[in-house]
């Protein structure tokens, strides 16, 4: 008897596991944009005091967990699970957080939909029985995808209008059993469904127009959540992608467009990578980044659900699925987008 | 592809003229300042070739403090391909992997990394050259 799952890719939360604790650090540039005022952490250089970017950028995603957890009223060696990831090669930043953080672990890869990523698999965990508290986690940084994937920063290559700046940032979630109890806020934030995404390619070539490559993606598990829970967009207070950047934004509102289904998206839809930046920061398309959604998330979203500005949020994270070498074998970028929705009680 | 045309609408364009004539005056302006070199050089009495050598080497010089103070791409954002056709576009293509991978050590990152970027134009330039040589040998048997 499966009553968990709900038509063709949805998933319940019977229990409702609930976030008792958030947080998010960021880098300069994000320091400087718009929603610097919601992140709890902005550091004043990016190295964070480290000799080399990713020991930088690992340092940022354990401040997050460790403040997650202080803002969770919990200890860090209590947590039954860590989930985290990042972009670099074998998970290089998530890897050694979790070396120094200790306990149990589990990395994941989503490329930039990392973050709602971490945070289904966490409430499977904890709804499933399997953990009580869990902390969901994902990180990025400029410096260390540069460095990966394109060109070394001081070459004097151009970035072509789509392109997108990969965000200095890292978030953190505590998910815990729901007891009931007012707990160390007043409102319970719970994760009441979650829809895992599957890979779309719509076959763009260009790996610098990753917000293209990945707005199928994202409509397609929008479209499915809201039609498995027989819900239109307008019985959501915010639906927010990840990372589709302001071109890509532009395409995921033109693709809503005039589907019954998606009655009042327009009103309720935004993406963390057209709003983490302020145009004259000449990002070009904006943010993009595991650490992009995962700050906006847990720096700027848990505080509002707190404050009972929404009820219920979906909020989607979105990747693209290229590898270092990918583009050069001739591949396309493929998306992904996976989908968990919160609401306040 | 259909897709792709689609999502193309919804990009802004380059401003293609704009950065045409901004590559111009940036690649006019790297070229006359070697020619100013190599004139200073020839003032003082050096022949002409070996001045333009040395204009060569200094315009590479300038290209790598650049890099290093970390100005360069800024300059390269405005100039584009006017400051990366003339050789200073290999100085810095050069120099900007060496800084990248230091954190990896002098050999594994500094030295298997330098060439990453220019190492295709070397190996390309070279083999034209031997290919036009090949041409050119079988040219003159005639």
């Amino acid at each position: 008897m499966n009553d968990k799952r709900i038509g063709k890719r949805t998933i319940k939360f019977p229990t409702l596991p609930e976030i008792i604790g958030a947080a998010s650090v960021v880098g300069v540039k994000e320091g400087e944009g718009p929603q610097a005022q919601w992140f709890d952490k902005i550091l004043q250089d990016d190295y964070y005091g480290e000799k080399t970017w990713e020991k930088a950028e690992s340092k940022m995603l354990k401040n997050s967990i460790s403040m997650a957890v202080e803002n969770a009223g919990m200890q860090v060696q209590n947590i039954d699970v860590l989930l985290s990831g990042d972009l670099l090669n074998q998970l290089m930043s998530s890897s050694y957080m979790a070396r120094d953080v200790g306990i149990p672990y589990l990395g994941l890869y989503g490329a930039c939909s990392t973050m709602t990523e971490s945070m289904l698999v966490g409430s499977i965990m904890v709804d499933g029985g399997y953990c009580v508290s869990a902390a969901a986690a994902a990180s990025s940084h400029f410096a260390t995808a540069e460095r990966q994937f394109r060109m070394p920063l001081e070459h004097g290559n151009q970035r072509p209008p789509q392109a997108q700046w990969t965000a200095t940032a890292a978030g953190s979630v505590v998910i815990k059993k729901n007891y009931g109890d007012t707990g160390a806020h007043d409102r319970h934030i719970c994760i009441t469904h979650g829809t895992i995404g599957r890979v779309i390619d719509p076959g763009i070539t260009d790996t610098n127009f990753m917000g293209g490559a990945m707005a199928p993606a994202a409509y397609d598990t929008i479209r499915v959540h809201l039609a498995d829970l027989d819900r239109k967009a307008r019985d959501y207070d915010l639906i927010l992608t990840g990372d589709l950047g302001i071109a890509g934004r532009h395409i995921m509102q033109d693709l809503t467009k005039n589907k019954p289904e998606f009655e009042g998206f327009k009103d309720i839809y935004e993406d963390c990578g057209a709003i983490m930046y302020d145009s004259n920061q000449d990002t070009h398309s904006g943010g993009s980044g595991c650490g992009c959604s995962a700050s906006i998330i847990c720096g700027r979203i848990i505080k509002e659900l707190r404050q009972k500005k929404y009820k219920r949020v979906m909020l989607v994270s979105t990747g693209a699925l290229v590898s270092t070498i990918s583009k050069q074998q001739g591949e396309t970028v493929p998306g992904i987008a996976h989908a968990v929705t919160l609401e306040v009680f | 592809m259909k897709y792709q045309k689609y999502a193309n609408k919804f990009v802004d364009k380059p401003k293609y003229f704009l950065n045409c004539l901004k590559a111009f005056i940036a690649g006019g302006i790297v070229c006359e300042i070697g020619y100013f070199i190599q004139a200073a050089f020839m003032y003082f009495g050096v022949d002409r070739d070996t001045s333009g050598i040395c204009s060569t080497i200094l315009l590479i010089c300038i290209a790598q403090l650049l890099t290093g103070f970390g100005c360069y791409d800024t300059i390269a954002k405005i100039g584009g391909a006017g400051v990366i056709v003339p050789i200073t576009g290999f100085a810095n293509s050069v120099v900007s992997p060496a800084m990248e991978f230091k954190k990896e050590g002098p050999v594994l990152g500094v030295g298997s990394k330098i060439f990453s970027l220019a190492g295709p134009v070397i190996l390309l330039g070279i083999a034209t050259s031997w290919a036009v040589g090949i041409i050119y040998w079988i040219l003159m048997l005639f």
